[in-house]
């Protein structure tokens, strides 16, 4: 029987609840580590050396074509082996962060791809060198370009967090399935469960959206062509 | 000389984009490049601040051997400004922003001196009131006399215009060339790619003609329009003007 009792009183539990916040944290680590090590590979791959862009290239292949959970036990019970020993946290940062650099690496690819060649030449043009180019000119073009890519990774992060509890790593998932072998509220603790994502999902949706509107700042063509007369 | 191009030859393949080209630039000139589509103009005066590299040749600007291995292209480009035909004003910038980030970070000039030259600058284009807004808020026309500001803003020994006026709307052709004209005048040594034949008429001291990739003329203004001029550029010219 279903237990409305059970299912209020879980959905306010402090260690669910806490769980939830590693998630979250473990979300925000991993994109921004992400991020970096995206823009990185993302840069190799573009490189006119051959062995940086072959290095990226097969970086990307592994990482997408292997599962995050295969990749998570790799590294968690699979290195001691080697004598690399790392806590369940580093295994699951480490894993989130290097799985979910090779797909942003593409998506940062694909943003600075679209970014119009004559903005480059127009930033050479003034004297910039190579990186700063990048960093003024043509990142700023491609975060914008990004950004709805960016969400998705970022809402998929958010519940692909939950494979790190196979190697124990106590987030929201993990801390649901212990208070279920206590509790035997299976079908009440796993809807709690789901609540949170959906609750966190749903938040990240209306900052994605603000975060937007922020950047267009400028993009909107035509506003006040009219005004000007 | 300012600029001094010396049998620069350029080809994809092989098709032959510029062939032994030759071209030099005393301070103060202005000289028009023109000629038909295809002809090589557009790459030859991207050559001349290293955004095309030649594969034959010699070119110095400013000062600077471009065709040495080691020259450093950035310190060269930034003696060198260059206007493009879609404006490529920064579109995440504002107006003001884009006319000061190079001062900032290329020269090191600090904000308030940026927004000072910028605000000089902006004035002499007559466009202080767009200052804080966004490229696309503006017409074609006005984002051009912004690019010209940004690229002045530089303090160049020269200034470079790739078909300035070809991608905009008739009725904006003028103020680009007003702000053009104006600073020919104020001495500014100048290459500009251009069909405009009046603005060539009016300013340029020298039309250079070419065709197929090769310099055909360079002559004085007054002896390409007064009928000395190639028959290759007779003939276009009588396109370009019986329209």
């Amino acid at each position: 029987m279903w237990s409305w009792e059970g299912f209020f009183s879980y959905l306010s539990n402090e260690y669910i609840f806490q769980g939830a916040v590693t998630t979250i944290w473990l979300t925000i680590a991993a994109i921004l580590l992400g991020l970096l090590l995206g823009l990185i590979i993302a840069l190799l791959r573009m490189s006119n050396v051959r062995a940086f862009s072959t290095f990226a290239a097969v970086y990307i292949w592994l990482f997408r074509g292997t599962p995050l959970l295969v990749q998570l036990i790799v590294l968690y019970t699979g290195l001691p082996q080697m004598g690399i020993r790392l806590t369940v946290i580093q295994a699951a940062l480490i894993g989130l962060t290097l799985n979910e650099a090779a797909y942003l690496s593409e998506i940062i690819r694909a943003g600075i791809s679209a970014v119009p060649v004559g903005q480059q030449n127009a930033a050479r043009a003034l004297g910039f060198r190579n990186y700063q180019v990048m960093l003024y000119v043509v990142l700023p073009q491609a975060f914008r370009i990004i950004i709805p890519p960016l969400g998705n990774s970022i809402n998929s992060l958010l519940k692909m967090t939950s494979v790190t509890s196979v190697i124990s790593m106590e987030e929201l998932l993990r801390r649901t399935q212990i208070l279920i072998q206590e509790k035997f509220m299976v079908l009440e603790l796993f809807a709690v469960a789901a609540i949170y994502y959906l609750a966190l999902t749903t938040l990240w949706d209306f900052a994605q959206r603000r975060i937007e509107a922020r950047v267009s700042r400028g993009h909107k063509t035509n506003v006040s062509l009219a005004e000007q007369g | 000389m300012v600029i001094d191009v010396r049998n620069v030859s350029k080809s994809y393949g092989d098709f032959k984009v510029l062939s032994d080209c030759n071209l030099s630039v005393n301070s103060g000139e202005v000289v028009v490049v023109c000629g038909p589509s295809g002809s090589g103009k557009s790459t030859l005066i991207k050559c001349l601040n290293g955004l095309e590299a030649v594969h034959d040749g010699f070119i110095s600007i400013a000062g600077f051997n471009l065709t040495d291995q080691h020259a450093d292209l950035p310190s060269v480009r930034r003696t060198v400004g260059m206007v493009f035909q879609n404006f490529e004003l920064f579109p995440h910038l504002s107006v003001l922003r884009n006319i000061t980030i190079a001062q900032e970070k290329v020269m090191r000039r600090t904000r308030e001196e940026a927004t000072d030259k910028a605000l000089a600058l902006l004035e002499r284009v007559g466009l202080t009131t767009q200052k804080d807004k966004y490229p696309s808020q503006l017409s074609g026309g006005q984002q051009q006399r912004i690019a010209i500001a940004r690229a002045l803003a530089m303090d160049p020994q020269v200034m470079l215009f790739d078909e300035p006026t070809s991608a905009l709307d008739p009725e904006m052709i003028g103020e680009v060339l007003d702000v053009m004209v104006e600073l020919a005048r104020a001495g500014m040594t100048m290459v500009c790619v251009t069909h405009e034949m009046g603005f060539a008429k009016s300013v340029a001291d020298r039309i250079v003609f070419m065709d197929k990739g090769e310099i055909v003329d360079d002559v004085a203004k007054n002896d390409f329009f007064g009928g000395n001029a190639s028959s290759r550029a007779q003939t276009f010219l009588r396109k370009v003007i019986s329209h």
